[in-house]
């Protein structure tokens, strides 16, 4: 076993720095690496341009990082509910590139299995495929995206063991998984800390060659963006 | 004429045993509460989820368990939770047989854009735009006119596209329409709906043959 545990969020984040490219995971708040965005924060790096899905909300998730103006730049695929998000958009300050979803997993996961790039139909004839590179394959277009280059990669997962193997929750896993090795560096936050030999090796959903430090994360708030319900009959 | 209900209503006819389908949020989204209950279907969410079923009950919802809209859902016995690259996978791979989402415009051409208004509204695509590009069955969910009474129906889209020459249905609060090679082929009316309305409040090439039926719901 190559032990991969460190004490604590400082030691995770060590090596971070102003003007990095960080891969993030999470779908709204769902799944967000909460430890490490907390640390990155409180360590007041800037000029950091970060990948996820979606910006958080003004208080909460990489909301958080936006108030304090630590984000250059932005890459995500949907970035409603988030007013601070919009004016720093709207207003220049941040530059914000928009992706479709299922391109931004593909140039995770080709940066995680070593692709340089992959075809994509989506996005053909939309502007999102200006300036790039389209080839056409039996009858249909398609457009060449490139795999990502990060620095770091902040994944949260439900149960993990010093080994760095981890297992996803629910609707959580989203693109942790795949960004699990799609950086220089991957660190993995979970809710349990297991001991090594307690995970089935057949439930594991990401092998912890793909993970260089794990730690145990602290004080979980998992919000709700959208508490709808059903009745009580 | 419908409502958000009924169009909902309307396009879960469509649904068929054995199908997979992708529901878009707003008025797709309640097309869940209308399919049949003899057949078996089930509803994918992309951002990780299978056999999505309703929302739960006070007490029971789990903030790792939602759905595209971030709402709070449950799993129906036989779901199955996934990465969001294995979810586009199952889109972009052609294994959702429908998709249903809602749009800003439609053209006659099947070209639609629903992601962005310049200078006013920039939320994002999400998942649209790999929906669009790789699905072989689209309806589209949406009214036919704008809150402003401008037809969403044109010749040509005038905001920023999501997907060209890919919408193939369209449920409006006042028809069904096929998207065909020679323009916006009239189907059925909405009840209480005259083929001279749905024309005035199309932009785009009108196709109508013979008699127009009343749709049933």
């Amino acid at each position: 076993m190559i032990n991969k545990q460190v004490e604590h969020v400082q030691a995770a984040l060590e090596g971070v720095k102003s003007g990095m490219t960080l891969l993030l995971g999470g779908f709204g708040l769902c799944g967000i690496p909460e430890n490490a965005i907390a640390e990155l924060v409180a360590m007041n790096v800037n000029n950091l341009t970060c990948i996820s899905n979606n910006a958080g909300v003004d208080d909460f998730g990489l909301g958080l990082l936006l108030q304090k103006h630590q984000i250059k730049k932005m890459i995500s695929s949907y970035v409603g509910e988030n007013d601070e998000f919009e004016r720093q958009m709207l207003s220049g300050e941040l530059d914000v590139e928009l992706i479709p979803q299922g391109t931004l997993a593909e140039r995770c996961r080709a940066a995680q299995a070593g692709f340089p790039a992959i075809y994509t139909p989506a996005g053909f004839g939309t502007e999102v495929a200006e300036g790039k590179e389209t080839r056409e394959f039996d009858g249909k277009m398609y457009v060449l995206e490139h795999a990502f280059k990060a620095d770091f990669s902040f994944v949260k997962a439900w149960k993990g063991d010093a080994a760095g193997n981890l297992i996803f929750k629910g609707t959580a896993r989203n693109f942790n998984p795949n960004m699990c090795g799609a950086a220089k560096i991957t660190v993995a936050e979970v809710e349990e800390l297991v001991p090594v030999g307690s995970l089935d090796p057949n439930q594991i959903h990401i092998p912890g060659i793909f993970i260089q430090r794990i730690f145990q994360g602290k004080n979980y708030e998992k919000r709700i963006e959208q508490r709808t319900l059903t009745p009580k009959p | 004429m419908l409502d958000k209900n009924g169009i909902a209503k309307r396009i879960a006819k469509e649904v068929k045993n054995g199908y997979y389908v992708n529901l878009g949020i707003g008025i797709p989204t309640l097309v869940a509460n209308f399919v049949r209950e003899d057949i078996e279907v089930e509803f994918q969410s992309e951002n990780g989820i299978l056999g999505m079923g309703p929302f739960p009950y006070e007490g029971e919802e789990d903030a790792d368990l939602i759905n595209a809209g971030k709402q709070t859902i449950t799993a129906l016995d036989g779901a199955s939770y996934f990465d969001s690259a294995m979810s586009f996978s199952m889109i972009r791979g052609q294994h959702v047989d429908l998709t249903i989402l809602g749009a800003m415009e439609v053209a006659e051409n099947g070209d639609i854009a629903n992601w962005k208004i310049p200078g006013r509204l920039v939320k994002g695509m999400g998942g649209a735009m790999d929906l669009v590009a790789s699905a072989e069955n689209i309806i589209v969910a949406m009214m036919h006119t704008n809150k402003r009474g401008e037809s969403k129906l044109l010749k040509r889209c005038k905001l920023p596209l999501t997907g060209v020459n890919c919408v193939k249905k369209i449920v409006t609060n006042l028809a069904v329409i096929e998207v065909t090679p020679q323009g916006f082929k009239l189907l059925e009316r909405a009840p209480g709906v005259s083929v001279e309305e749905i024309a005035a409040a199309t932009e785009g090439e009108l196709i109508v043959q013979g008699n127009i039926p009343e749709m049933t719901l």
